[in-house]
């Protein structure tokens, strides 16, 4: 990966000149989908084992539909200039608050949708409300929201525990076959590959993030607002209302990614969603969305997430099985390309200053 | 501590004033769960002379075991201080980074044998290594927040995620038991001594730190770091240096603390030991009316922070919350008190009193 990105700088006159004239989102986001193809590609060589089965790669996305909605929402954040670490909590909270309705209280899924929907709008509302309003640091606020919700989580229920309703695990057990696509297995019997219903969902999330950002004058107000408060607030542009909209819609796509969660897993544990809120932050950065704010895409956060789930995947069949070797792996991973975002971004402002 | 810090900066004269007002928030604090815990229940503050299992003198109640189980707190404190200070930003890789600390101690002393006869290397040994492992990881974090400006929070986001892996790999994900009693002093009780030794740790921590403060520059040189990076830097000091500095200090204090917390216990739980405890180490230099955006710091407050952090904690155990439930009453509490000390919140008020004021003037 680093190599990729030393070649732009250094080798290739035409294409680094055409690489330097990119925005630095789209930049970005190239380093990113090169760098997945290749390791995807890599794995296929390499490794074949599973990787050349279509089913290995919708596999990635059954089991990645949440973080991919989670991560929509982080980046939403990251591009405003801010940074949200309550998503995991509130994931918890959102499958445990919705497993207690379901299972106890004999409820219908549209409640628990519901139910899905107010808890993750209730912490945006008031997260944003702190942020933006009364300029507390979002890190600050959002650590709070964290330990809230997971204090929360516990005090729900405290054990972990299966949801045995019906409507549910139909939902749950939906599968939706992907047609031209699928495996003969070892008895020859052709089986076809298949995706969750979260997908879908998490599908659509990624389209609606992108249209709104790309096309719609309050997305361009979150990249305004991150790239700079000061001329968004000399553009007239309302940099309370945008920083608070960008933590309302994470927190409603964190209500919705905890309910393709719960979906997934099908059961509430308040150790539900550990640490999902680092991988959210992780898959964002590897997906081009800069710290710094006004700078990302969306489909990078997707092809972010599939690199860091893939990365994982690959070094579990490479024999390092060990539980430890996935936290070491991620970390990694991030610090990778925390460095890489930090080089590129330095050397195309010496590039600009020296043009 | 806070008297003689107290002392020191008193004699600034115009810094006075601000320093009476950053020692008031935490000491009123204390004071409010002290006479809190008071009506609700006097048998708080006492404090019992028993005897353990091996026969020995110790001390017991609940303001022994706040100021126990706070060493740790308060030894993180005054590196997460300085840190703050320094880069603007808090590094939340502490209990990750206690994990590794302290799962290198173990390995050392156990030499790869989980369940050693004796010990495999003199104690000291093996904090020293611990403490350069620790201070390692402390320069990582700093070198990424200093030379490749990331900032602080992110870049101890990577150690925070895989901190508590490498400990498990460090031993092999075995958990090893140190069976020799003289290890379970640090956190424990000397025999004759009925003090809790990790009283005495902290006491000699915030002794050096004092000493280092009032010495040394480095109070001068990371408040001006803190304030205007540029600035410092035309003023010819190296700003990227000293952020280093602070987070390598910081790597020592972890290193301290991640000896008391495996003494405690002899052993260790790689996802258990340390959890939760950059949230309180934050929390104590907040409530030390520390701005969490750096500049100027007060060491004592923050370490009274954390003494009320702890006592917190123990209030609420006292009363039954649950280990698991507890981060969400402290969330609650930091909200409350980041919301009274946000600027808007402070000029609203400011405005009110102004014009009540205002109002009378004119009655």
């Amino acid at each position: 990966m680093a190599k990729t990105d030393k070649n732009n700088a250094s080798t290739g006159k035409g294409l680094s000149a055409k690489l330097m004239g990119m925005t630095d989102t789209n930049l970005l986001l190239t380093i990113t989908v090169i760098v997945f193809f290749l390791m995807y590609i890599g794995a296929v060589v390499f490794l074949r084992a599973g990787f050349l089965k279509p089913q290995t790669f919708f596999l990635l996305l059954n089991s990645n539909a949440a973080l991919i909605i989670l991560a929509c929402g982080m980046s939403l954040v990251m591009i405003t200039g801010g940074i949200d670490i309550s998503v995991g909590g509130v994931t918890a909270l959102v499958s445990m608050c919705c497993a207690v309705y379901l299972d106890y209280k004999d409820g219908n899924v549209f409640g628990a949708v519901l139910i899905a929907l107010a808890i993750g709008l209730a912490f945006g509302a008031f997260q944003g409300f702190m942020v933006a309003y009364l300029d507390i640091q979002p890190f600050i606020v959002t650590l709070a929201g964290m330990f809230f919700a997971k204090g929360m989580t516990t005090v729900v229920n405290s054990s972990p525990f299966n949801v045995a309703n019906e409507a549910f695990v139909a939902l749950k057990t939906t599968r939706i076959n992907v047609p031209g696509l699928g495996s003969v297995n070892k008895k020859g019997i052709y089986v076809p590959a298949y995706v969750e219903i979260g997908v879908l969902v998490a599908i659509l999330v990624v389209i609606v993030m992108f249209a709104l950002l790309r096309w719609t004058k309050m997305g361009r107000n979150f990249y305004a607002v991150g790239g700079n408060k000061q001329s968004a607030l000399m553009l007239g542009i309302n940099v309370k209302k945008t920083k608070f909209l960008s933590h309302l819609i994470c927190g409603l796509l964190a209500g919705i990614g905890g309910f393709i969660y719960f979906l997934h897993v099908g059961s509430g544990s308040p150790s539900n969603a550990a640490g999902a809120e680092m991988d959210a932050i992780a898959s964002s950065i590897i997906g081009g969305t800069m710290l710094t704010g006004g700078v990302g895409n969306v489909v990078g956060t997707f092809f972010g997430v599939l690199s860091l789930s893939t990365i994982q995947n690959i070094v579990s069949s490479i024999g390092f099985d060990e539980a430890w070797w996935t936290g070491i792996t991620k970390a990694a991973m991030l610090c990778l390309f925390l460095v890489v975002q930090s080089v590129v971004m330095s050397v195309r402002k010496k590039r600009n200053a020296t043009n | 501590m806070a008297n003689s810090e107290n002392a020191k900066t008193s004699s600034a004269g115009s810094l006075k004033n601000l320093v009476r007002n950053q020692c008031f928030i935490p000491v009123a604090a204390l004071l409010l769960l002290a006479v809190f815990n008071l009506i609700a229940d006097p048998s708080f503050f006492r404090i019992t002379l028993g005897y353990n299992s091996a026969g020995n003198p110790v001390l017991s109640g609940f303001i022994i075991d706040i100021i126990n189980n706070g060493s740790e707190l308060a030894i993180l404190a005054i590196g997460m201080t300085l840190v703050t200070a320094a880069s603007g930003g808090q590094d939340i890789s502490v209990g990750a980074a206690i994990a590794i600390a302290g799962s290198v101690i173990l390995r050392v002393l156990c030499g790869g044998n989980a369940r050693p006869e004796t010990l495999q290397a003199p104690i000291i040994v093996a904090f020293l290594v611990a403490c350069v492992v620790a201070m390692l990881f402390g320069a990582f974090n700093g070198v990424l927040v200093a030379y490749f400006k990331i900032q602080p929070m992110i870049a101890t986001l990577i150690l925070y995620t895989a901190g508590r892996s490498i400990a498990a790999w460090i031993n092999n994900n075995e958990l090893p038991v140190i069976s020799d009693p003289r290890f379970a002093y640090f956190g424990g009780f000397i025999p004759g001594i009925p003090i809790p030794t990790p009283c005495f740790i902290a006491v000699a921590c915030m002794v050096v730190i004092a000493i280092v403060l009032k010495v040394t520059n480095l109070r001068l040189y990371t408040q001006a770091v803190g304030i205007n990076q540029s600035s410092s830097k035309l003023n010819g000091l190296n700003p990227e240096l000293i952020k280093v500095l602070a987070f390598v200090i910081l790597g020592l204090c972890v290193a301290v603390a991640g000896l008391i917390k495996v003494s405690r216990v002899s052993s260790i739980n790689y996802s258990v030991i340390a959890k939760d405890i950059e949230m309180d180490a934050i929390l104590a230099v907040a409530l030390g009316g520390n701005a969490l955006s750096g500049g100027k710091f007060n060491m004592a407050a923050s370490i009274i922070g954390a003494f009320v952090i702890q006592c917190l904690t123990t209030t609420l155990y006292k009363f039954g919350v649950s280990s698991t439930a507890l981060p969400a009453y402290k969330a609650v509490v930091v909200i409350l008190l980041v919301v009274v000390s946000a600027p808007t919140v402070r000029e609203y008020f400011d405005k009110i009193t102004k014009k009540m004021k205002l109002s009378k003037e004119v009655a």
